[in-house]
């Protein structure tokens, strides 16, 4: 330590080195080394983890399904089915970084399909433009946002409480709207648009990816971010810097709602439906894919690129098994072991690291 | 009674040394404690008290030194290590579980049961004979412990230290939460304690207390014991005050130029009051001036400045810098208005630890290089590293997380926020305390630099002798008053430390 103290100037390499083992635990006070500069987010190491977790994962998909799962078509419909969680997660991502947890965003998304898919909205969908669908659902999903955000940041709400009072609130709603019916989208403009290709690649995998760049370029190269990183990793400091972290909350949780309402323009595009059944245990699915992918469930630390990956791990696996014809119930079982050596994986990998240096 | 060879005292610690990532907290602490003493424990804050405290009841481990227990060395390697050893501790924030019963917050953590089930109705038994041996019979082992008063919540904590069979109970200022009739009582209690061969080692500030109560003294200071089992009949206040704060950072605070008589007020605060904590307080602070605030922790130092500062809402009074008023309340107009603070707590108030030093200078500062909402890290790491340099934190790399760095190099990267953000007022909150003595040096020149480059400095510090060094007015506030305001250089240690332990107006 009193080495790279007196080091200078190479220590910031070392430190692009150790960063590999992503961030030391914090309980290593004084023996940790800095972080470096983070290209994506998180460890480059940890990103360099999980791809190889998901490229083994592909190996096992081939060895066990052959040619079905290593075809573009799969790999197309692997993609198209990570776009709608993949869309959450970068918004859960956002909120569990600065410090809170959403649990209404699989609701909410519910709620945001069936009010762009009633036979009003539809209807004016038909007599102006297929888009008016497109912003209902957006404006859905962030007013839900909002109120949970409000209630949060100002009713001072413990955000599991709030936003769990909105996952049982948004379902019901939907189911009262609904009338507990599937809803057809029957509006072709928006089916043309969200069910096309663009350059062999479905528009909803387009999606996905623009919500993910744009959510990694907020995260880590706006105020924006810095001020989500800043509150989640020590609220009661970034308040004495003169950050307004009440507002901050709030838009955190306004952005949450606002991919709940992107991903339920999505899921109404891949089923042509809206229902209130749509995005059930998503924001479980959610959250495990952003802490598999190296964010920290206690704020301070979050990483897009590895959010990404984590959805991608998640979804593959459910297609494995598809291709296998096992029963989801063997899936549930071993996405909950997935997730837990995941997370002990990564703590053993940072213990590691801090430990060497 | 026969001379004989005298036994072993009940409890020594000899040399002990704890040392810190950056900081001594201990350096040769003495104690001897003998079987039913009321043992004082006396030292300014940061003296190293609540170090000790820790060491002996396992929350700590020295880095040297030995702990003997009737003259047999022991380790005591955790709290319930400590417990076995017959030591107990009564922290000064109780550690009491509200919602639980008096009868299982006294056998919290050894809860009598038969069979895996509680056995209530011995547990309520054991805990009445035991509040009866306090002298409480008043409180019924069944109510729940929330609904007591901090003195009741007192009782229960030493109810809890005798079911472990303590024979040493250390108590953390235990008369700092209670009234007059609840002190004579808690006073009671002890001299029974101890008339039942119980030890008892006491911390207290308050110097008539300790004339009251104590048997012997050991006095700490800078970590060290000045002072080892001194009679108390024997020692007069004088003495004591002189061991509590004889000088040992002399000759390194700067000179200072003195203030011109035509310097403008920068900060004004005017019958500034916060309901509860403190009462009309008004002051004002002239540019290149540095204003002390001296008092005890919980007279309202810290208070006073958070309000000026907007972190709390003000009940009443007004804050303005350079004579435009702050709205109150909103840190973020504070911070507009040029006022910066560092606060008392640095690394859960001051600092993000695990972001990267640079980010943690510009914090209040990183919109102001960004570009239509895109930070601009390539300007934040330069301005970040001119300040690193200037002010020479060690080591100069702005990408380390600031949680690696020294107390002192932590606070000199606080302070370079603030010149990085360019602040007209600068509130510190013990700008030193867990920070090294030649790092002390440097972040003192620092104020005073930024003083005589016109800035408005409001210095509090629970060590006089910084208070009376750096500073050129004094404000002495005790128990959420004023009590004194005056040049640093017309009072002298010993009459801040009158009018802070007694309150009295000068």
């Amino acid at each position: 330590m009193s080495g790279q103290q007196d080091a200078g100037s190479s220590v910031s390499e070392q430190n692009d080195a150790a960063a590999l083992g992503g961030r030391p635990p914090s309980t290593r006070e004084g023996t940790s080394p800095g972080r470096g500069r983070e290209l994506l987010g998180g460890g480059v190491g940890r990103n360099a983890g999980l791809v190889l977790a998901l490229l083994l994962l592909c190996v096992v998909g081939y060895a066990t399904a052959g040619e079905r799962f290593l075809s573009v078509d799969n790999f197309l419909t692997i993609l198209r089915l990570a776009a709608v969680l993949g869309v959450l997660a970068v918004g859960m991502t956002f909120v569990i970084t600065g410090g809170g947890i959403d649990l209404s965003v699989g609701s909410v998304l519910g709620l945001a399909t069936v009010w762009a898919s009633t036979v009003a909205t539809q209807t004016m969908a038909q007599d102006t433009h297929w888009t008016v669908m497109v912003f209902t659902a957006l404006a859905v999903g962030t007013a839900a946002g909002l109120v949970n955000g409000v209630l949060i940041a100002y009713g001072k709400v413990v955000a599991f409480i709030a936003t769990l009072a909105m996952l049982i609130g948004a379902r019901g709603l939907a189911e009262i709207i609904s009338g507990r019916q599937n809803q057809i989208v029957e509006v072709d403009g928006f089916l043309d648009f969200f069910r096309a290709d663009f350059l062999g690649v479905p528009v909803l995998v387009w999606m996905f990816a623009l919500v993910a760049v744009a959510g990694w370029v907020l995260l880590n190269r706006t105020t924006f971010g810095r001020r989500t990183v800043a509150v989640g990793g020590n609220p009661e400091a970034a308040r004495l810097a003169g950050i307004k972290v009440q507002r901050h909350v709030m838009y955190l949780y306004a952005l949450s709602g606002l991919t709940a309402g992107i991903a339920a323009v999505l899921m109404l595009a891949r089923t042509t439906a809206g229902t209130s059944t749509h995005g059930q245990l998503y924001e479980l699915d959610a959250i495990a894919a952003v802490v598999v992918g190296g964010t920290l469930l206690a704020g301070g630390r979050g990483t897009i690129a590895g959010t990404v990956l984590g959805v991608l791990i998640l979804t593959t696996l459910t297609n494995v098994f598809t291709q296998n014809n096992m029963s989801i119930s063997a899936q549930s079982v071993t996405k909950g072991v997935i997730i837990v050596v995941a997370v002990l994986l990564q703590q053993r990998f940072a213990n590691r690291s801090s430990a060497s240096t | 009674m026969v001379i004989a060879d005298p036994p072993a005292p009940l409890l020594q610690m000899r040399g002990i040394v704890k040392i810190f990532p950056g900081a001594r907290a201990l350096d040769g602490v003495d104690l001897e404690v003998r079987q039913g003493e009321v043992h004082c424990l006396l030292g300014q804050n940061g003296a190293g008290k609540s170090t000790l405290i820790k060491v002996l009841s396992g929350a700590h481990q020295p880095t040297e030194g030995a702990v003997l227990i009737d003259g047999e060395p022991v380790t005591i390697t955790d709290p319930v290590s400590a417990l076995r050893h017959g030591i107990a501790t009564m922290y000064q924030e109780l550690d009491v579980v509200d919602g639980l019963s008096v009868a299982e917050n006294v056998y919290l953590g050894h809860e009598l049961s038969a069979g895996g089930f509680t056995a209530r109705h011995r547990l309520a038994r054991h805990a009445r004979a035991l509040l009866d041996r306090l002298g409480h019979r008043e409180i019924s082992p069944n109510r729940e412990v929330g609904t007591l008063p901090a003195a009741g919540k007192q009782i229960v904590s030493m109810a809890r230290a005798l079911s472990h069979d303590a024979r040493v109970i250390v108590m953390d200022e235990p008369s700092a939460v209670l009234d007059a009739g609840e002190v004579a009582n808690l006073f009671r209690v002890v001299r029974d304690l101890s008339a039942q061969g119980i030890a008892i080692v006491y911390i207290s500030h308050r110097l008539e207390e300790i004339r009251e109560i104590g048997d012997r003294i050991t006095v700490l200071k800078d970590g060290a014991s000045v002072a080892s089992g001194l009679e108390v009949a024997a020692t007069t206040t004088p003495d004591l005050i002189r061991l509590m704060t004889g000088r040992t950072v002399e000759g390194t605070f700067p000179e200072r130029p003195g203030v011109p008589e035509d310097a403008a007020p920068l900060l004004e605060v005017e019958d500034l009051t916060l309901r509860g904590v403190f009462e009309k307080v008004s002051l004002t602070v002239r540019a290149g001036e540095v204003l002390g605030l001296a008092g005890l922790v919980g007279a309202g130092r810290s208070e006073i400045l958070e309000t000026v500062y907007g972190a709390r809402r003000a009940s009443s009074g007004t804050v303005s810098v350079a004579g435009a008023p702050v709205r109150p309340g909103s840190v973020h107009r504070a911070v507009d208005a040029g006022i910066g603070l560092c606060p008392e707590e640095r690394k859960s108030q001051g600092l993000v630890l695990d972001e990267a030093v640079y980010r943690n200078i510009t914090l209040p500062s990183f919109t102001r290089f960004a570009r239509s909402g895109f930070v601009d890290e390539r300007a934040e790491r330069a301005v970040a590293r001119e300040q690193v340099t200037a002010l020479d934190v060690r080591p100069a790399d702005v990408d380390r997380a600031v949680r690696t760095l020294s107390g002192g190099n932590q606070q000199k990267a606080l302070l370079a926020r603030w010149l990085v953000h360019g602040c007209r007022v600068l509130l510190l909150d013990e700008p030193t305390r867990g920070v090294d003595v030649g790092a002390r040096a440097e972040i003192y020149a620092l104020v005073r630099a930024l003083a005589d480059a016109g800035a408005a400095v409001v210095v509090v510090s629970s060590e006089i002798e910084e208070v009376l060094g750096l500073a050129d007015r004094v404000l002495v506030v005790s128990e959420g008053r004023v009590v004194h305001d005056g040049p640093a250089t017309s009072i002298d240690e010993h009459g801040v430390l009158d009018l802070v332990m007694e309150g009295r107006v000068a």
